[in-house]
């Protein structure tokens, strides 16, 4: 038992904060709300590059995976730096692909995964009980609909509509289109997108998480009021506090989770991964509160970047089913 | 990062789990905080120590059996699953046994430590006063130089199981001239029925004397009770503060049993209509699995050779508010039985259809079910003792500074 990070996976979250800082990541985040998409898809290239799709890819597909833990570690980078696009949804499509092939159908995932994989391309989807909305249809090359007791390739979308976090957009797919599974097998690969979209959400909410909680504290530290810094007041170092516990409590669990579905055991990571997507949606939500809080009329400003984590904490709390959902599935044993 | 455990450490689960499945009495004992619950409780720690259960962590000169810290917890984990009792020597094993390893002398070591694993000797923590809680600093009580010894003036208070305890720890001023507060303070060990010692025992808000104030009236100490150097009692005790909010002194082990047993009461009782109750349940088995993640990653940097210092405020709050919530959830959920609080000393009634759950509880490691019978009472019991721990072990807002000011770098303020 050692539940810590290793070095090369320490390495690997250095590497990515140090590319995404240097990225300007927010001014990609403002253009993609705008639908100007070209600066991140240019860094959905580099993430590609970096090897972040191809965590979740078997070796057979040009990927280096299944590697959840180093997903994990990876989306929490995104989500730190509050990435644009269809990120989840590709890894999740990815280890969707990857799992039909496995189970038999090979064809969609030889058609989709190698620009999938290098990041070239991404792919959008929806899974049963999880909303009807995909998001970033129209920054998409594959769409996949699961639900009905089958997954199809969706020919196209609806009109995207603007989420909460302006840099969400969601469009319905449209019926109709290639079946690639039907049965069991679709069952199967739609339950393990979900795990996949499960812990790249759990893990991206905990670095939005962080980011808004850094901020607050480098904000608090430098306003001052009534001659004093405004974070040496104990109503906001407690608010801080609690976030922090919020925080570092849920982080274990998307890591454990992430170790459970490396380990195959499925049972345990159902579990696991839904309390992971539970406490990080909390955490990070309460990080949102309190930074938004703390800021004072600054945080309620559009020009000022905060607003970029702020209001996709709270659209990632809801999204692939919210936290009574999986609060169930807790309760049922997944 | 790697979840699973060694042979060696399955092999050590397997035999704490047969032992305990053979010991653990088949009914609760009585409340620990009355005077026949206490000696219950304190012949249940022989039995542990017999058979070297009752501090497997110590050194084996001591009664442990030397074992790491992942075993520590893999035992309790076991010991909780196993409806096994509450610690009534915990104040010594996990607060003044540490601060001995760490500054005790050899010849302390040897006389103190064995017959606190085997519960003949209880020690209660005499820290607090009327006049002196958050501000620890500002204790009062004295510590005189005399020939061969200390003698002890003032009055402790909230002492933990002093009603029925042995002996005392606790820090006293030993020189009223030092320059700052924390400095001139002695860490050292008395007995409470020692002349000049008088005993009060206090009710907590169930009436049970939980606790008890102390009046010392001229108590001589001799040189051989003191802990580390005269006037290093600060820098000692905070060390033991450590101790008390971290790990050792909740283990997760606690919460995970607590957990699935509340998990249990769901399934078998819950409304499933009734989603509110639902969401707490859940977040209940969320919160344990979280507490013990977080427990073995620390028991890991442990092991790499860190600290984890200020982060053992993380934990103190994390638990103590975890604990209320958990009990909350399951007195919500018994309804007009949740009220019922334990009769008169003695063994309570099963709760209907408790044992056996419908599955294996998830998100734990530890299935073994609870060999004993839970009864709503428990619930009660539990609730009553959950409510202090925002207040002891330094309250939640003391931990809270504590977090923003070392963790977070916010500036310090006005206290
Ligand atoms: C069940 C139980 C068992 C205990 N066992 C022991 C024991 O075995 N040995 C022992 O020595 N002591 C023990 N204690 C005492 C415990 O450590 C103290 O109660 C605690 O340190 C708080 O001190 P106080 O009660 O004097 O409260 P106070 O310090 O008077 O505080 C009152 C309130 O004011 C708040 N407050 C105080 N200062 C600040 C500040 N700077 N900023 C913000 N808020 C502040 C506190 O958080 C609290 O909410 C026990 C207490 C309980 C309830």
């Amino acid at each position: 038992m050692r539940f810590l990070l290793d070095d090369e996976q320490r390495d690997f979250a250095r590497s990515l904060d140090g590319m995404l800082t240097a990225a300007d990541t927010p001014a990609a985040a403002r253009a993609w709300a705008a639908g100007e998409h070209a600066p991140g898809l240019a860094l959905r290239q580099r993430l590609g590059a970096a090897g972040v799709f191809a965590l979740a890819a078997p070796e057979a597909y040009e990927g280096v995976g299944p590697l959840p833990v180093e997903t994990a570690v990876a989306f929490v980078e995104l989500g730190r730096h509050a990435v644009p696009g269809p990120l989840v949804e590709t890894v999740a499509t990815v280890a969707l692909l990857s799992r039909l092939a496995e189970l038999g159908t090979a064809e969609p995932a030889k058609r989709s995964l190698p620009a999938l994989v290098g990041g070239g391309a991404s792919a959008s989807l929806t899974l049963p009980g999880t909303g009807p909305y995909a998001l970033d249809a129209d920054a998409s090359a594959v769409l996949l609909a699961a639900g009905d007791g089958e997954i199809r390739l969706a020919p196209g979308h609806a009109e995207p509509r603007v989420s909460l976090d302006p840099a969400r957009r969601l469009a319905r797919l449209l019926p109709g289109g290639e079946v690639l599974a039907a049965g069991e097998a679709a069952a199967d690969a739609a339950g393990r997108a979900l795990d996949w979209a499960a812990l790249a959400t759990a893990a991206q909410c905990l670095g939005v998480g962080y980011a808004l909680l850094d901020r607050t504290v480098a904000y608090v530290r430098g306003r001052t009021q009534f001659g004093v810094p405004v974070g040496s007041f104990q109503a906001v170092k407690h608010r801080l506090a609690d976030v922090l516990v919020g925080l570092e409590f849920a982080r274990p669990l998307v890591f454990g989770a992430a170790v459970s579905l490396r380990d195959g055991d499925r049972a345990a990571a159902r579990v696991d991964l839904a309390a992971a997507k539970v406490a990080t949606g909390e955490a990070a939500y309460g990080a949102a509160r309190a930074a938004l809080q703390l800021h004072g009329a600054l945080g309620y400003t559009a020009e000022y970047d905060l607003s970029l984590w702020l209001l996709k904490a709270r659209a990632l709390r809801g999204a692939w089913g919210g936290v009574g959902w999986w609060r169930e599935r807790v309760v049922t044993g997944g | 990062m790697d979840l699973g455990f060694s042979a060696a450490q399955e092999e050590f689960r397997q035999r704490a789990r047969t032992w305990l499945a053979a010991h653990v009495p088949s009914r609760p004992l009585p409340s620990l905080e009355t005077e026949e619950g206490f000696a219950a409780h304190r012949a249940w720690e022989g039995e542990l120590a017999a058979d070297r259960w009752s501090v497997v962590s110590w050194p084996e000169e001591y009664g442990g059996r030397g074992v790491g810290i992942v075993e520590w917890l893999v035992f309790e984990e076991e010991y909780y699953a196993a409806g096994a009792p509450g610690r009534v020597s915990q104040n010594g094993i996990s607060l003044l046994a540490p601060t001995l390893f760490d500054f005790g002398t050899p010849e302390q070591r040897a006389r103190v430590l064995p017959p606190m694993a085997r519960g003949e000797v209880i020690w209660a923590q005499a820290w607090s006063e009327p006049e002196a809680g958050s501000d620890l600093a500002s204790l009062r009580s004295t510590a005189r130089r005399v020939s061969g010894g200390w003698v002890l003036n003032g009055q402790k208070t909230w002492s933990s199981r002093a009603a029925f305890a042995d002996r005392a720890f606790g820090m006293f001023r030993s020189d009223a001239d030092a320059d700052r507060p924390h400095r001139g303070l002695t860490y050292l060990m008395f007995p409470l029925d020692a002349p000049g010692v008088t005993v009060r025992p206090i009710g907590r808000v169930d009436g049970k004397p939980a606790f008890a104030e102390l009046f010392l009236d001229d108590v001589f100490v001799p040189d051989e009770d003191v802990i580390g150097e005269p006037g290093q009692g600060w820098r000692i005790a905070m060390a033991t503060t450590g101790e008390e909010r971290g790990l050792t002194l909740r283990s997760p082990g606690r919460f995970l049993a607590t957990a699935d047993r509340l998990l249990r009461e769901w399934r078998a009782h819950g409304d499933p209509a009734d989603t509110a109750l639902r969401d707490r349940v859940a977040d209940a088995v969320v919160g344990a699995r979280a507490y013990q993640l977080f427990t073995w990653a620390n028991a890991s940097r442990f092991r790499a050779g860190e600290q984890i210092g200020a982060g053992s405020s993380l934990n103190k709050v994390f638990w103590s508010e975890y604990d209320i919530r958990v009990h909350e959830a399951a007195l919500d959920l018994l309804g007009a039985e949740g009220e019922l609080r334990p009769s008169a000393p003695g063994p309570s009634t099963p709760a209907p259809g408790s044992p056996a759950p419908a599955s294996p509880p998830p998100a734990s490691s530890a299935p073994a079910p609870p060999t004993s019978s839970t009864s709503p009472t428990d619930w009660a019991e539990g609730y009553v003792f959950a409510l202090a721990g925002p207040i002891y072990a330094g309250t939640n807002e003391i931990q809270r500074d504590i977090i923003a000011e070392r963790l977070l770098g916010l500036p310090k303020g006005r206290r």
